[in-house]
C-alpha cells in the first residue's frame, strides 16, 4: 500500500502552514520529514493521516494494505498517549477490542507485539511505573498489534534522554529493514537530523512556514549498516542542518516575537 | 578530574561552611494518631467542662449524657426509625441526582448542541439555594416523601454536572486522538477513554454532591417530615432536650463520615492506578 500525499496545502487562520507538499511512500520505505520549527511537520503528519482535513490537495492511499490489517496508517505519538488506568497489556489490547477478533487471536497478538518489542515481563505493569523508552516501547508495540502497512511517527524519540533515543532507533532500524511486499513503511517527524540520516531513505527538508518541500534527500546506505558516528552520515546530517539553519534561525526570531507581543 | 577532586580536598576547611538546607518546607503529614488524640482531648474537655458545672447542662449536655440518649433511641428502636427513613430519601435523591448529573455533565462535556444552553442553564440556576424550592416541590410533587426527594436530587444534580463536564474537558485530547487514529469508534472512545479519563474529577464531584445532600435532607425534614434524623433533631430542640439534640448530630456526623468513607472506598478501588 502507498501512501500519496497529493499538493497539500493548510492554514490556521490566516495563518499559512503547509503549501503544496507532494510526495508518496510505500512499503518497506522510510520517509523522514525535518524543518524549523512551526514548519508544519506535525500538521502535514496528521492530514496524512487523516486526523485532520487539509484546506487543498488530498491524502491518498493506493493499493491494499497487508492482509488482516486493522488500521493500515498507524500512529506512534510524541508523548506516547498511553491510557494510565491500563496495564502494558490494557493498552496494547485496547486497539484490538471491537473488531470482532477472538479472545484467543487477541491474546496472541498481545503475547506476540511485546515479545517483539521486550515488553514481555511488563505485561502487567501500568504505564507510570515505566521509564520514558519503555513507555515509547508500548507505544510502538500498541501500533504494532494492528498490523499497520505505514507507521506514521510524530516525533517518537524526542521525549527521551540521549541513551534511550539510541537503543530505540536501533528498534526502529529493525522494525522497517524487512524486505517482504508487506514490509513496514513510515513517515517520521523529527527535528533530530541524526535520526533523519540514520534511519531514512528519503528526506524531505521542509521550509520555514509555510512548509514547502524545499528539498529531498536520499540516502543509499544499507540501514542496518548505518551506525551514528558513520562519518559519510555525519557530514549528511551536517549538511541538512546547514539547508536549515537560517530557516530555523528566523523561525526562532519570529517566535520570539510572538511572544514578546503575547508579553 | 582527580586534579579537580584533589584540588577541592585541599582548599581550607576553615574557608568552608555547609550549604544552607533549603528544603522540607510546607509538606504537612498526617499523623492518624496525633488526630484521634486531638478527639478525645476535646470530648474529655467537654466532659470535664460538664461535671465541673462550667456550662449548664440544658444548654450542652455531656458527651456520656449525649451517648446515653443515643443508647436509649437504639434500644427503643427510635433511632433505626428516624435513620432508616433519612437513608432512604438521602439514596433516592442522591442516585437520581447523581446519575442524571452525570449523565448531562457528559453531554455538556462531548457535545457542542448541548454545551451552550445546558452550561448557560446551570450557570443561571446553580447558585439558588435548592431549600428555597422546597416549597414549590411540595406544591408539585405533595408533602410526602416526592418532594423531599426531589429537593436532594436537584440539589446534588448540579456539583455533579459541573464537576461531570468539567473533568470531561480535563481528560487529555491527545487520547482521544489517540483512539480516533486507531480508529475506534465513538462509543469506544466515550467508554474506554473518556469516561475512565474523567471519573477522578467526577468522584471529587460526588464527594460535594453528598456533602450537600446530606444538608437538604437535614433541611427539608426540619420543614416537613415527622420521621427523620433532622424532624428528630427539631422535635428534641423544640422540647429542650438538647442530650437528644446532640445524639441526632452525632448521627448526623457519623452519617457524613459513612458516606465519604463509602466514596473514598469506591475512589480506591476504581482509581487504583493512581
Amino acid at each position: 500500500m502507498q501512501l500519496i500525499a497529493d499538493h497539500i496545502a493548510h492554514a490556521y487562520g490566516p495563518l499559512p502552514v503547509l503549501d503544496d507538499i507532494s510526495f508518496a511512500v510505500g512499503p518497506g520505505e522510510v520517509v523522514a520529514i525535518v524543518g524549523p520549527s512551526g514548519c508544519g511537520k506535525s500538521t502535514l503528519l496528521r492530514i496524512l493521516g487523516g486526523l485532520e482535513k487539509p484546506q487543498a490537495g488530498r491524502a491518498l492511499v493506493a493499493g491494499a494494505p497487508p492482509s488482516a490489517s486493522l488500521n493500515p496508517l498507524t500512529f506512534v505519538f510524541q508523548d506516547f498517549a498511553l491510557l494510565p488506568w491500563r496495564t502494558v497489556e490494557g493498552n496494547v489490547r485496547l486497539v484490538l477490542e471491537g473488531h470482532g477478533l477472538t479472545q484467543a487471536a487477541m491474546d496472541e497478538t498481545v503475547r506476540d507485539v511485546l515479545s517483539r518489542t521486550r515488553l514481555t515481563d511488563f505485561a502487567r505493569t501500568y504505564p507510570k511505573q515505566l521509564s520514558g523508552g519503555m513507555r515509547q516501547r508500548v507505544g510502538i508495540a500498541r501500533a504494532l498489534a494492528v498490523r499497520p502497512a505505514l507507521l506514521l511517527m510524530d516525533e517518537p524519540l524526542s521525549a527521551l534522554d540521549a541513551q534511550t533515543r539510541e537503543l530505540l532507533m536501533d528498534d526502529l532500524v529493525e522494525l522497517v529493514s524487512g524486505d517482504s511486499a508487506e514490509a513496514l513503511g513510515m513517515v517520521y517527524v523529527t527535528h533530530n537530523l541524526d535520526e533523519a540520516v540514520r534511519l531514512a531513505d528519503r528526506i524531505l527538508v521542509l521550509s520555514r512556514r509555510p512548509g514547502r518541500v524545499r528539498e529531498t534527500v536520499t540516502i543509499t546506505a544499507d540501514r542496518r549498516a548505518r551506525r551514528s558516528d558513520d562519518p559519510g552520515l555525519v557530514r549528511r546530517a551536517r549538511e541538512l542542518w546547514e539547508l536549515i539553519r537560517a530557516d530555523a534561525a528566523e523561525a526562532d526570531r519570529e517566535l520570539a516575537d510572538v511572544e514578546t507581543i503575547d508579553g | 578530574m582527580a586534579d579537580v577532586v584533589h584540588d577541592l580536598q585541599a582548599s581550607p576547611a576553615a574557608a568552608s561552611r555547609p550549604v544552607v538546607f533549603r528544603g522540607g518546607l510546607f509538606v504537612p503529614r498526617t499523623h492518624r494518631l496525633i488526630g484521634f488524640a486531638a478527639l478525645v482531648a476535646l470530648i474529655l474537655l467537654w466532659q470535664a467542662a460538664s461535671s465541673l458545672g462550667w456550662v449548664s447542662p440544658v444548654l450542652a449536655p455531656s458527651p456520656g449524657e449525649v451517648i446515653d440518649a443515643l443508647w436509649r433511641m437504639a434500644l427503643s428502636g427510635e433511632l433505626a426509625t428516624h435513620l432508616s427513613a433519612s437513608l432512604l430519601r438521602l439514596a433516592g435523591g442522591f442516585a437520581i441526582g447523581v446519575t442524571a448529573g452525570i449523565a448531562f455533565g457528559m453531554a455538556i462535556g462531548l457535545s457542542s448542541l448541548v454545551r451552550s444552553p445546558g452550561a448557560t442553564l446551570v450557570a443561571a440556576l446553580f447558585p439558588i439555594p435548592k431549600i428555597a424550592l422546597l416549597p414549590l416541590f411540595i406544591l408539585w410533587f405533595g408533602i410526602g416523601e416526592s418532594s423531599k426527594v426531589a429537593t436532594i436530587a436537584f440539589g446534588t444534580f448540579f456539583p455533579t454536572v459541573i464537576a461531570t463536564y468539567g473533568a470531561v474537558d480535563n481528560v487529555d485530547r491527545s487520547l482521544v486522538r489517540m483512539g480516533r487514529s486507531f480508529g475506534l469508534s465513538s462509543f469506544a472512545i466515550i467508554s474506554k477513554i473518556i469516561l475512565p479519563g474523567a471519573l477522578p474529577g467526577i468522584l471529587s464531584g460526588l464527594r460535594i454532591a453528598s456533602s450537600i445532600g446530606i444538608v437538604l435532607l437535614i433541611a427539608a425534614e426540619m420543614i416537613g417530615a415527622n420521621e427523620g434524623v433532622g424532624a428528630m433533631v427539631l422535635a428534641a430542640g423544640n422540647l429542650m432536650q438538647s442530650d437528644r439534640l446532640l445524639a441526632g448530630v452525632v448521627v448526623l456526623s457519623l452519617l457524613g463520615l459513612a458516606v465519604s468513607g463509602l466514596i473514598g472506598a469506591i475512589e480506591k478501588r476504581l482509581l487504583a492506578w493512581r
